[in-house]
């Protein structure tokens, strides 16, 4: 009996718990509210599935609890009601399933338009490189790893030679403009996730991997790193501003090229 | 359907059937420390199982207390608390959970349930046993060598696994490659032994479509064991080769805290795809024997027959085989092809039809039943609401572009305890209340049983639900303490301080269960042959406990499915397998 009562307060409860809860996505601050969108569709399916499975338990547990003189029916199966569970399963599926497909498309397809952001991570800080005037990201390898150079920028490629490269400071990134993010480790795996943004994706050693997205709000939101990634993990921090062109703009004048950046040691060197 | 269920075999009379040539203990350490009979290795798996856990209880109160009360418990550096997580996930998942079902439930019942005299290598049996031990101390080794238990995390992914930075990179990572080598190799013999059981063992009359619902689950997922588990083998062989002499098999060129090392041209994702080759199907490996035992628990404590049996044989198959196509859904975010998302998604999903036919097949069990409110049943109820929200939960994760932002976040903690922690464990309890009294012949005590269910149960939602909500808003998992983070409120420190107060209280519960193991075994009720008046076999032994070879001169022979309850007409609620069908109505 108990537990008839107490399998409707878990789905009363969990209701009630969901829409009163203070704890909910942050504020979205790209243009993934499609996937949003999704997440909320696949709560309304699975919550109506959860509430209905659930009470009709509780229904069941109160209703045919044992009593003196009571006997089970015998039903080994019923194809019918079978057969329309399982189709009604699959109806629900592909309810979730589709829009999940097709903003997934979106998400893998960059736009043409999309600038570039080089995103370096090791343990346990984060770098960016930007293209320079020619709008290209020079080489870079791990070899090429110096002390002067350490994200391994390609001295011999003249398209390294303007990328501009911030290092311990903040990236900066334009509003309303698309822009791919091309992910790069250099010692473990990282992932370069900003929960306002909605996306993220693994950086991994040897690979250079990637994903899009358009900044729609402007601000400063929390970098973290999403792949354990050793004892600093937790504090593998750093921020992103997301400004109107303007400001970007005077921004990005003030930041170093890899070529100013190695100018001085090379003067060194030749002295 | 009545072939299925009910009439003669088509064999000879049971005093007329072959007879298996038995091994027979000759002195005390063969009877019982290196015992080949099934029933002592099930022991000795189980308590072995059981021991670890408390280990790993242990361990997640420690993180608890970290993740609650961050900053108070000094001790409880991030290298500790790495390590802490790490040791907790690899000994719930492997040491306790595949153990505990296969080692444990699947020698207790695979012959007892199939009317076998043993496991038909029993030789095998015990090395399987005897090595998996060693894997655990091998395992345990690891707390006391220099630099402590790798804190690499679970999925144990390179290149940090094996890097400085890492804790337990000196010798945690080794000893931990090296235990779980040696639990494939165990597992392996046990495995092998139960699959050709099933196949070559089962008394005259015992179709594999007369088989309970239990003894489908473990072999399913035994055979998705024998498939999966040397993936994880040969990944767990390179790494350590990498470890140990310097190979690259997933290591690429890398330069780690500005040093460069020797390592070139390996794949760090390569890892990933062999790990959750393995890790997906383990997830089932882990589910498929609970979702079986939980059918025969629903079935007998609602005196009535699991309703829709043959879907739920082809489901527990149907779930088996898609297991093996959905590994990548771990690994959305991983940096493979995108183009793997629309494969995997759509297989994931799929994967859902057959699992919610199972859940709807559990609850139309009860419709019209005759439902006792024991402890095992209390146990299934709390499975089937566990499982359910953690299989919901799962259609987020499982949708390719839901999981971008949710991937690596509390949300995906929350949803594997609550799926494949809390729902097989609640199983596993409710197992144990309904087969000691068999094992040991004494009932466990009902009081405490109950306080053991509604702790557990009631706690483990407490704690599990709301950590969803932490991880909707993008609290990272493997987080040391959540520190200042711009998008949470704190408000969140009060529900992770909730949290950790409620995972003390159920771990305390835990205690209680095992005093109830303990003081049962003496001052236990009395339980006679079947005290739950149950149809399968196991119930249905000569002696309780089941003496040496089960059964007595005589096999039985089966007659009819496992789940003759309340059948019109006949006088008692249940029909045991071997009753053979009246003369007069037959």
């Amino acid at each position: 009996m108990g537990i008839a009562v107490v399998l409707a307060l878990v789905v009363i409860g969990s209701v009630v718990f969901h829409f009163l809860s203070p704890w909910w996505w942050t504020p979205i601050a790209s243009n993934w509210r499609y996937i949003d969108d999704t997440i909320i569709i696949t709560f309304w399916i699975t919550g109506v599935v959860f509430a209905a499975v659930v009470l009709f338990m509780a229904y069941c547990v109160f209703r045919f609890r044992h009593r003196e003189g009571n006997r089970a029916a015998y039903e080994p199966e019923n194809k019918r009601l079978e057969w329309w569970l399982a189709i009604g399963t699959g109806v629900g599926v592909a309810a979730m399933l589709a829009p999940g497909l097709v903003v997934w498309h979106r998400f893998v397809t960059v736009p043409t338009d999309a600038t570039v952001v080089e995103v370096i991570g090791q343990q346990w800080q984060w770098a960016y490189r930007l293209p320079g005037a020619d709008g290209r990201l020079g080489a870079a390898d791990v070899a090429q790893i110096t002390a002067e150079n350490p994200l391994g920028v390609d001295p011999k490629d003249p398209h390294g030679q303007d990328d501009i490269v911030i290092q311990g400071d903040n990236l900066h990134l334009q509003l309303g403009k698309p822009v791919k993010m091309l992910l790069r480790a250099i010692d473990v795996v990282h992932d370069f996730y900003v929960p306002e943004f909605r996306a993220k994706m693994d950086m991994i050693p040897g690979s250079v991997t990637y994903y899009w997205f358009t900044p729609t709000r402007d601000g400063t939101f929390d970098v973290l790193c999403a792949e354990l990634c050793g004892t600093g993990h937790t504090f593998m921090r750093g921020n992103v501003v997301v400004e109107p062109e303007s400001q970007y703009q005077a921004w990005l004048q003030q930041q170093k090229t890899f070529a100013q950046l190695q100018g001085p040691t090379r003067t060194q060197a030749k002295n | 359907m009545v072939d299925v269920m009910h009439g003669v075999p088509e064999s000879r009379p049971a005093d007329e059937s072959d007879d298996v040539e038995l091994y027979h203990p000759h002195s005390w350490i063969t009877k019982y420390v290196f015992s080949q009979d099934a029933k002592i290795i099930a022991i000795q798996y189980s308590t072995v199982a059981l021991a670890i856990g408390l280990v790993a209880l242990v361990l997640s109160w420690l993180m608890r207390l970290q993740l609650g009360f961050p900053g108070v418990f000094s001790f409880i550096d991030p290298d500790r608390y790495y390590q802490f997580i790490t040791m907790h996930g690899m000994i719930m998942v492997v040491y306790l959970l595949t153990a505990l079902f296969l080692g444990g439930f699947g020698n207790y019942l695979i012959p007892l349930m199939l009317g076998a005299r043993d496991m038909v290598f029993p030789y095998v049996n015990m090395l399987s046993f005897w090595i998996y031990f060693l894997a655990v101390l091998v395992l345990l080794t690891g707390f006391f060598l220099p630099g402590g238990p790798t804190g690499a995390g679970w999925t144990l992914y390179p290149p940090q696994a094996i890097l400085a930075n890492t804790p337990g990179q000196q010798w945690g990572i080794v000893v931990m490659l090296v235990s779980l080598i040696l639990f494939i190799i165990g597992f392996t013999m046990g495995g092998l032994n139960y699959v050709v059981t099933v196949l070559q063992g089962r008394a005259k009359g015992m179709t594999l479509m007369r088989m309970p619902l239990t003894i489908w689950g473990i072999f399913t997922a035994t055979v998705m064991a024998l498939l999966a588990f040397p993936a994880l083998f040969v990944g767990a062989v390179m790494m350590l080769l990498d470890r140990l002499i310097g190979t690259s098999f997933f290591m690429p060129a890398i330069v780690a805290m500005g040093e460069r090392l020797a390592h070139k041209g390996g794949s760090p994702i390569l890892f990933q795809h062999l790990f959750w080759f393995f890790g997906h199907p383990e997830v089932y490996i882990v589910a498929l024997p609970a979702f079986g035992i939980v059918s025969d628990l629903i079935s007998t404590h609602a005196r009535k027959n699991i309703f829709g049996y043959r879907m739920m044989v082809w489901a527990l198959v149907a779930i088996g085989a898609l297991s093996f196509v959905v590994w990548a859904h771990h690994m959305y975010v991983s940096g493979m092809h995108p183009a793997f998302g629309f494969f995997f998604a759509t297989t994931t999903l799929i994967i859902a039809i057959p699992t919610a036919i199972k859940v709807y097949n559990w609850v139309l069990t009860l419709w019209q039943g005759d439902i006792h409110f024991t402890v095992p049943m209390l146990f299934a109820l709390g499975f089937i609401v566990t499982f359910l929200n953690g299989g919901l939960t799962g259609l987020f994760l499982g949708n390719v572009v839901v999981d971008v932002p949710l991937s690596d976040t509390m949300f995906v903690v929350a949803h594997f305890h609550m799926v494949m922690g809390v729902a097989p464990i609640l199983v596993i309890f409710g197992a144990i209340y309904h087969w000691y009294p068999k094992v040991t012949g004494r009932m466990l005590d009902d009081r405490l049983g109950k306080l053991h269910f509604w702790v557990t149960f009631l706690g483990a939602y407490l704690i599990f639900f709301p950590m969803h909500y932490i991880g909707l808003m993008g609290v990272p998992r493997r987080y040391h303490e959540i520190g200042a983070m711009s998008f949470v409120p704190p408000s969140a420190a009060t529900l992770n301080e909730f949290i950790t107060v409620v995972a003390l209280i159920v771990g305390a519960a835990q205690l209680a269960f095992v005093f109830n193991l303990i003081w049962s075994l003496k001052q236990g009720r009395p339980a006679g042959g079947n005290p739950w008046r149950a149809t399968t076999l196991e119930w249905q032994t000569p002696q309780t406990p089941p003496a040496h070879g089960n059964w007595g001169k005589t096999l039985p022979v089966v007659y009819r499915w496992a789940y003759d309850y309340s059948v019109p007409g006949a006088a008692e609620d249940f029909l045991p397998q071997n009753q053979p069908p009246d003369p007069r109505t037959a």
